[in-house]
């Protein structure tokens, strides 16, 4: 399990990184998405691996061992959302700068090759 | 606390007299005024304890661990200077009613002066070296701004910047000299600094905090070689020179040094650093002041040559040349402000400031040509005039400090005297000769007012000439009591000592100045030539133009090597920092490979992310030619990456992460529609081919690199055992404290509730920027037109618009299902909602299902129909969301909780039984609201750009000459 989320997070992290160096406005928002998604993994997985155990109904006197991080949790719940908010922006960003400079290369301007 | 109020009225008053109407002359003046009287009745009021010696002190407490308080502290030496700073701003301002035009700002010239006189007095009575390095440099911008106050003129500009760069470079070296003093006197505090000159003086940093601390003042006080800054500070209106470069902002410098003088002094550095810089000044300055043709700077070099004096009295060391240091500054002050103020109404009266055309003034202007001519004399050092006792005194000090072989010092105090004798008869002749006929104005006396305070300061120079012990005794007294203490020196004020050396001396410089001034004015043209012989050479100005002009080319060469604006080459210089950093930093970790910690392999969860992974990878392969498709897949990755939420017992995530992901894709769909084209390069060169191969390998290595770094981490992570954090502490106080049993909302709701306020609002503030962006938004020209999907002839829905599609077209079924879906996923929403607090749900889940089933309707029927039968708002969604929130915290304020404090009831209701109602709920509701407002803003705004688009292209259609609008 450890040695299969781990090599999964390297791999969106690369697929993403590898996007985020493209020239191409839409392959950046690609990439962002992707980084995101592995970041999140990432922070999630640092409250461990625990399956079956969601931090839900629990009563006075239980085993807190018993239960999930809730922490990392509710720091990712937010970093979704917030994950939204950004992806949001960029593209509407990406459009404008389409709209006003013609292109989508990711400087504004066609490379002078 | 009297010297609370009056370090704050300056202030006060600034802010005041910023806010009056421009037209607003008298009463600017006025306020001016009552300022400046107040201060000296406080001053007046504090005469009778600093008399005896007291020192009064206020504090107020603000970083005590760090030795950070505002301390106000009056000595006699404070009181001494803040009665100059005020008396003569009071002068000034009287004058400045008068010099200063119509045309002008007025409020904004009394702001400025008033806020320098704050910090001036701030700078003196400053009990923390730290506060006092702040006010130094607030003297220094306020001073900027006054250079600058007629900023319409080049000149202006330039002394200002000048100005401000030397002295605030100056106040730089300052603060670093300060804060080394004050570690090593284990304070800032002035008190225990002003006891520790021993440490200081055998401590190894003593070189260097002296250095600084006499940059900060040479700069200030414009002593060689950072004079230069002076003359050309002369730009400003003729009341601030007099004020702040003659009185007051150049005595900052002296009076630092006066201060630490206990600390610094007495060693042979301070005696060479100080007494040389005075020395060279007082040499310099006095020549070139001979050759000047502007009135103003005459008086400028005038005044460098002074201070210099003063600075070179500092430099010697000895307790009597402190007094007679303290005596010069004030005679200085009085007898060079009162000539500022003369060679201003010379200028306002007569339009010149040129003494190449001036003359015979004493004809048109008998009362103002009687003051300058005393008070020039008083500058020249002319028995009766106060000058001639504080030089005097410093006559006998350079006979003192040569001893009675080395007559240098002695011998430069002379040829200084002479020169400044020379220059002051310069300054005079302006009053005599023919009365000039080619001004720019027939010149007359000023307004009677105008003339008052140069009367104020000639009759000062007089007394104190005259009756030395009697008027200015007991001040000076005062002063030197708080600098010396126990030194103090017995002197003695008094006109005629007998025949002595120095009396010989100040007879030699008398009669050697005329005769000096006489041979330059016959044998060399004195009127006419254009700059000083020998010493023209030496230019500071020319040294700081070259270094300003070196930094900015050197800076822009820096930008051109170092920086760029393309973004790629700043990622891949930020992605290869971050993993060089990452690797540092893992470089020194216990490495765990061992599988200690592994949970059982479970086969479809490999296979699943067997999956994930393709889809990334295929997602990176395509996102350039296919976006759609690139689209497809990512989504794919991301909903691999929500069933592992639910397998690894985050419910909560996966819920969100699902919605997230549904209404991030229908975002990128509307976006799809708006970028260009993309067809694959037919045949590229083969050289651009080959950089193109080589960038992309670096960047595949750099992404693999990364990948496998994070890969490394993560695994690593995993191995570890968990650290105990914060987290037991959240699953065993969440029900007790927050009334919830998941953990997870009721952390967010309440724990976390300030966080999620936050990011709610973060939320917001993205989906108005969005909507503020887009309603500005320019498609480009080709994507205008509908989509070749869209108008294929064969197609019967290409005639129809979305509605009829809906109502009556190929979209019929769908239509009716997911119309009565709408409701269904409402008490979904509302479901999620209210069980959140408990079960897996809560505002986020319920405020993206609630988009997503309006969504739905748009992607149904188009924005015209679903916005013909719904009015959404969803600005008023985000408006109610954030207040609902906010309220939910106000109201534990009001309670007497800190703010956002959860408090849970429980209601009995008919029907429904027993509802468990936490005001987290409220806050809940709010995130709800901000939720809903901010995905439907945001997705609403740009599927209205497809409508506005069509209307865009109609409207080419019908004009198709007429320029895009």
């Amino acid at each position: 399990m450890e040695a299969v989320i781990a090599l999964s997070i390297g791999v969106l992290f690369a697929s993403g990184v590898w996007l985020i160096l493209r020239p191409r406005t839409f392959q950046v928002i690609i990439g962002l998405l992707l980084i995101s998604y592995a970041v999140n993994l990432f922070i999630f997985i640092m409250g461990r691996l625990s399956v079956n155990q969601p931090p839900l109904a629990l009563q006075a006197g239980t085993d807190t061992n018993l239960f999930a991080d809730p922490v990392t949790q509710a720091l990712v719940l937010t970093a979704i959302v917030i994950g939204f908010a950004t992806t949001a922006l960029y593209l509407v960003l990406l459009l404008t700068s389409r709209g006003l400079s013609g292109t989508d290369h990711v400087d504004g301007r066609e490379p002078s090759a | 606390m009297l010297l609370l109020v009056l370090i704050l009225i300056p202030f006060i008053g600034c802010i005041r007299a910023a806010l009056q109407p421009s037209s607003e002359r008298s009463r600017e003046a006025w306020l001016a005024a009552a300022v400046g009287l107040i201060g000296l009745a406080i001053l007046a009021f504090q005469f009778p304890q600093i008399s005896q010696g007291e020192v009064l002190r206020y504090q107020i407490d603000w970083m005590p661990a760090y030795g950070l308080n505002l301390v106000l502290r009056m000595d006699g030496l404070a009181w001494l200077f803040s009665l100059l700073i005020v008396g003569i701003f009071l002068l000034v301002v009287l004058y400045a009613r008068y010099y200063m035009s119509p045309q002008d700002p007025v409020p904004r010239f009394y702001a400025f002066l008033l806020a320098f006189m704050g910090a001036m007095l701030g700078v003196v009575l400053s009990g923390n070296l730290v506060q006092l390095v702040l006010f130094w440099e607030l003297t220094s911008l306020s001073s900027f701004l006054l250079i600058g106050y007629w900023h319409h003129r080049s000149d202006a500009r330039r002394g200002a910047r000048m100005a401000f760069t030397v002295t605030a470079s100056g106040g730089l070296c300052l603060l670093a000299g300060v804060l080394m003093l004050g570690h090593v006197a284990g304070s800032y505090d002035l008190d225990v600094v002003l006891a520790a000159g021993d440490t200081l003086r055998a401590h190894a940093w003593y070189r260097p905090v002296l250095l600084l601390i006499a940059l900060g003042a040479l700069t200030k006080s414009a002593q060689f070689p950072f004079h230069f800054w002076l003359p050309h500070a002369m730009a400003a209106p003729t009341p601030v020179s007099a004020y702040l470069h003659s009185a007051t902002m150049v005595k900052a410098g002296i009076f630092l040094l006066m201060r630490l003088w206990p600390v610094l002094s007495g060693t042979p550095e301070w005696t060479w650093l100080i007494g040389g810089a005075g020395v060279a000044t007082l040499m310099l300055a006095s020549f070139i002041a001979i050759f000047q043709h502007d009135l103003k700077g005459l008086l400028a070099y005038s005044t460098i040559s002074h201070l210099g004096l003063i600075t070179a009295l500092l430099g010697m060391g000895t307790p009597l040349a402190m007094v007679a240091a303290i005596f010069h500054t004030l005679n200085h002050a009085t007898f060079k402000a009162s000539l500022f103020m003369a060679a201003g109404i010379i200028d306002h009266e007569s339009g010149t400031r040129d003494m190449r055309q001036l003359r015979g003034l004493r004809h048109l202007m008998p009362i103002t040509a009687t003051l300058a001519i005393v008070a020039s004399a008083a500058m020249a050092g002319v028995p009766f005039l106060n000058g001639f006792l504080s030089k005097e005194m410093f006559f006998a000090e350079t006979l003192l400090v040569g001893s009675s072989s080395n007559y240098w010092m002695a011998f430069a105090a002379v040829v200084m005297g002479i020169f400044s004798v020379a220059y002051s008869l310069r300054f005079i002749y302006v009053f005599f000769g023919r009365p000039a006929s080619d001004l720019p104005r027939t010149p007359h006396e000023p307004p009677r007012w105008m003339r008052f305070p140069v009367e104020v300061l000639v009759v000062l120079c007089l007394a104190v000439g005259m009756m030395p012990a009697l008027s200015v005794g007991p001040l000076l007294q005062l002063g030197a009591q708080a600098v010396l203490g126990e030194q103090l020196p017995h002197y003695d004020l008094a006109v005629w000592h007998g025949v002595n050396l120095p009396l010989v001396m100040s007879f030699i410089t008398l009669t050697g100045g005329v005769l000096l001034y006489a041979v330059l004015r016959r044998r060399f043209n004195l009127a006419q030539s254009s700059r000083p012989p020998l010493l023209h050479r030496i230019n500071g100005q020319r040294l700081y133009e070259s270094l300003m002009l070196g930094l900015r080319s050197g800076a822009s060469q820096l930008e051109k090597l170092l920086g760029t604006r393309r973004l790629q080459p700043q990622l891949v210089l930020l992605v290869s920092v971050c993993l060089a950093a990452g690797v540092a930093a893992a470089i020194s970790l216990p490495s765990v490979w061992t599988a200690a910690h592994s949970t059982p392999l479970d086969l479809p969860f490999a296979l699943l992310w067997l999956l994930g992974c393709v889809c990334a990878v295929a997602a990176a392969w395509q996102a350039k030619y296919h976006r759609l498709s690139a689209l497809a897949l990512a989504g794919g990755a991301g909903l691999v990456v929500c069933l592992t939420f639910l397998l690894l017992s985050a419910p909560d995530l996966a819920l969100t992460q699902l919605m997230v992901e549904t209404v991030t894709t229908v975002l990128i769909l509307l976006g799809l529609r708006w970028l260009p084209p993309r067809q694959p390069q037919l045949a590229p060169s083969p050289r651009s081919a080959r950089t193109a191969r080589l960038r992309r390998s670096r960047d595949l290595l750099l992404a693999i690199l990364s990948g496998l770094a994070m890969a490394a981490i993560s695994y690593l992570v995993l191995m570890l055992p968990a650290a105990p954090g914060i987290s037991q502490f959240f699953l065993e106080q969440a029900v007790p404290q927050g009334g919830g049993t998941n953990v997870v909302n009721v952390l967010l709701v309440d724990f976390r509730g300030f966080d999620t306020l936050g990011e709610i609002s973060v939320l917001a503030i993205v989906a108005l920027t969005v909507y503020g962006l887009l309603r500005r938004f320019r498609p480009a020209a080709e994507s205008m037109a509908l989509p070749p999907q869209q108008t294929n002839p064969a197609d019967p829905a290409a005639r129809q618009i979305p509605e009829e599609q809906v109502n009556g077209g190929y979209l019929l079924v769908p239509g009716v299902y997911l119309r009565v879906l709408l409701p269904m996923i409402m008490v979904c929403a509302l479901y999620f909602f209210m069980r959140g607090h408990n079960m897996p749900g809560g505002g986020f889940v319920a405020g993206l299902l609630f988009s997503v089933g309006i969504i739905l309707q748009y992607l149904l029927a188009g924005t015209q129909w679903v916005e013909s039968r719904m009015h959404l708002h969803p600005h008023r969604w985000l408006a109610l969301g954030l207040l609902a929130a906010l309220a939910t915290g106000a109201g534990a304020v009001l309670a007497g909780y800190p703010f956002l404090t959860s408090h849970t009831a429980h209601l009995e209701l008919p029907l429904f039984g027993m509802l468990h109602v936490p005001s987290a709920f409220v806050f809940d509701l709010g995130v709800f609201g901000v939720v809903v407002g901010a995905t439907l803003l945001i997705l609403t705004a740009l599927a209205h750009q497809s409508s506005r688009a069509h209307r865009l292209a109609h409207a080419n259609d019908d004009t198709p000459h007429q320029e895009e609008p």
